[in-house]
């Protein structure tokens, strides 16, 4: 097992620097200048000389190459045109507000998405099954950005059942009059972000749980006479769960990129906005830090997909 | 499932599958024929009509703020997103299919750099390397949006084709085909990549889905398919303003991209089904 974790964690490393060297790379082949703007974009002579020397535009592809991961290697990402301020500094700002949105839509795909994946294994080509794959597959086909401005639009604004943008009322309250407000600012972003992703694991659990049932030690269960709940929960879900739980690692591209515009829409103060922000004001090394941010993050998941994958099923790890 | 068109008419015998088609087939025939078949043709600006007007007989999805017919343009909005996304989705398909039969192929140390590649552009999800991109310049031509979206769609289809051909080459039919003198190209051509079109044909069909909600979201963001051209994407952005006042504007070009994506995804799984019954 060591053996095998060491090897996938450098694996991962690996990973991790070539998309960063890519990443680089995208950046210098690109056709155009990105300093050179015009209009309200226009940089001071003295901003594009701080850029050419923080980036060392002066120096030989290999040696920028160097100082870029030099810095990252440091923390440093250089600093924002918009803000004026470190990128590292105002990338882990904003961090919260993403993870607090992304693990709620993950809780709310792993409970809905496991017990509608059951329920249509368990009724297989039913009317019922046809439906939710079809309504799941709609949702998958929605545009977030769309669904959220109807949302927020309807639900938000005309019938203000709900507060459809920010994460927080600015005139505040005590610890839990504040907990319930960003709770309520909470609920559309998370379900909107929640209908367009839920299909995955929905789909992914009634796979899963179809495998297992085919099973013979389930014809075991059932001669037995065990309650079909039992059999179906007990002994068959626990089987069929572990996929589901390690793919979770494999959502979060689709959840980083969907968070992109669901914050966009509901201005919720996540890396996601940030990063809209960043692309409206041409605000480069803002930008090339979040895409860094969730490169890193994408490995991680991944990596932490396949440990847990390992640790609970220990065939993986000796093949 | 050794045919396309047994393929095909596997997925127009499910119920789901022939209704996706039916549907595609409808909105081609429309994105094709659309100036045709509108009472008036394209009549985009409608000067005598108020702007934001509501539903009615002259305008059946209303009009925008520019009192332009919302129907005329949602229509050709589908022109452009299908052919954004069957462009863009080919030219992914084909580099995925080159790498993936190249690296499946030849093996070795070739093999082991470019998925090293690939699982490194892979690490950075495809809309943050269209942001990196699309940032840079004023205007994005649609030509250039077309190749900027598909090369960076063809990582995953890479690995599927690898796989692919990975099984291949252990099977009796290849091993022959090798054993009776049969070129390299033959090989190829003849025997691996007829053999990998069927999972290939499904990832590009979802991948038409993908780009289509990718180009829509760009487009939203003012960074794909630009003004005056008319997109989905565009159309959303437009409305934003106005939802309360003339929601049409935008809840019309939104059901169009479900019913299109929809439709794209439930010929996919019936492709896949039919490729593949195992999973059904």
């Amino acid at each position: 097992m060591r053996r095998w974790l060491v090897r996938r964690t450098l694996q991962a490393a690996l990973t991790l620097l070539i998309a960063l060297v890519l990443l680089f790379l995208l950046i210098h082949i690109l056709p155009g200048d990105p300093l050179a703007r015009e209009g309200e974009h226009a940089l001071t002579p003295e901003q594009t000389e701080a850029l050419r020397a923080r980036y060392g535009l002066d120096r030989p592809l290999f040696g920028q190459l160097a100082a870029f991961l030099g810095g990252l290697a440091k923390g440093d990402l250089g600093v924002s045109i918009q803000y004026g301020r470190p990128v590292t500094e105002l990338l882990l700002e904003r961090l919260p507000a993403t993870a607090l949105l992304g693990g709620t839509v993950l809780l709310l795909n792993f409970v809905l998405g496991v017990w509608l994946g059951v329920r249509q294994a368990v009724r297989k080509d039913s009317r019922e099954d046809r439906w939710i794959t079809t309504l799941s597959l709609a949702g998958y086909a929605t545009p977030s950005f769309w669904l959220g401005i109807v949302l927020a639009g309807f639900v938000g604004v005309r019938w203000r059942l709900l507060p459809p943008a920010g994460m927080r009322d600015p005139l505040g309250g005590g610890t839990v009059a504040t907990a319930v407000d960003i709770l309520r600012h909470l609920i559309l972003p998370a379900l909107t972000l929640s209908i367009v992703s839920i299909a995955g694991t929905m789909r992914y659990q009634r796979a899963a749980l179809l495998e297992v049932l085919r099973l013979p030690y389930i014809v075991t269960a059932r001669a037995k006479g065990l309650p079909e709940s039992m059999v179906i929960w007990r002994h068959a879900w626990r089987n069929a769960l572990f996929p589901v739980l390690t793919l979770f690692g494999l959502w979060l591209p689709i959840l980083v990129s969907g968070s992109v515009f669901v914050e966009s829409v509901f201005a919720w103060p996540g890396l996601g906005s940030l990063a809209i922000g960043a692309v409206g004001n041409r605000d480069y090394p803002l930008l090339v830090g979040a895409a860094v941010l969730v490169a890193a993050v994408v490995v991680l998941g991944t990596w932490l997909s396949d440990v847990a994958y390992a640790v609970l099923d220990p065939r993986v790890r000796t093949s | 499932m050794s045919t396309l068109r047994e393929a095909l008419g596997a997925v127009w015998r499910t119920p789901r599958g022939r209704a996706g088609m039916g549907f595609l087939a409808f909105l081609a025939l429309l994105a094709l024929l659309g100036p045709l078949a509108l009472p008036e043709p394209f009549r985009q600006f409608d000067l005598e009509e108020l702007a934001n007007a509501a539903p009615s007989v002259d305008h059946p999805f209303g009009t925008d703020q520019l009192s332009r017919d919302v129907l005329s343009r949602v229509v050709s909005g589908a022109r452009i997103s299908l052919a954004v996304a069957a462009l863009a989705v080919g030219l992914s398909v084909t580099l995925g299919a080159a790498v993936g039969l190249v690296a499946g192929y030849w093996g070795g140390v070739l093999d082991a750099v470019l998925m090293r590649l690939v699982d490194g552009a892979l690490a950075v999800p495809r809309l943050f390397l269209l942001l990196l991109v699309l940032s840079v310049p004023d205007r994005v031509p649609l030509a250039a949006l077309i190749l900027l979206i598909g090369t960076t769609g063809w990582f995953a289809t890479s690995r599927l084709v690898r796989a692919e051909v990975l099984r291949l080459r252990e099977e009796t039919f290849v091993r022959a085909a090798e054993a009776l003198g049969a070129s390299r190209r033959r090989v190829i051509f003849r025997h691996l990549l007829v053999n990998a079109a069927g999972p290939l044909l499904v990832a590009a069909t979802l991948g038409v889905g993908d780009v289509i909600l990718l180009e829509a979201g760009l487009s939203f963001l003012g960074l794909g398919v630009q003004p005056p051209t008319p997109s989905w994407g565009g159309m959303i952005l437009d409305g934003r303003p106005v939802l309360e006042a003339a929601p049409w504007v935008s809840v019309f070009p939104g059901a169009a991209i479900i019913l299109t994506v929809l439709a794209t995804n439930l010929v996919g799984d019936a492709l896949r089904d039919a490729f593949d019954p195992r999973g059904a």
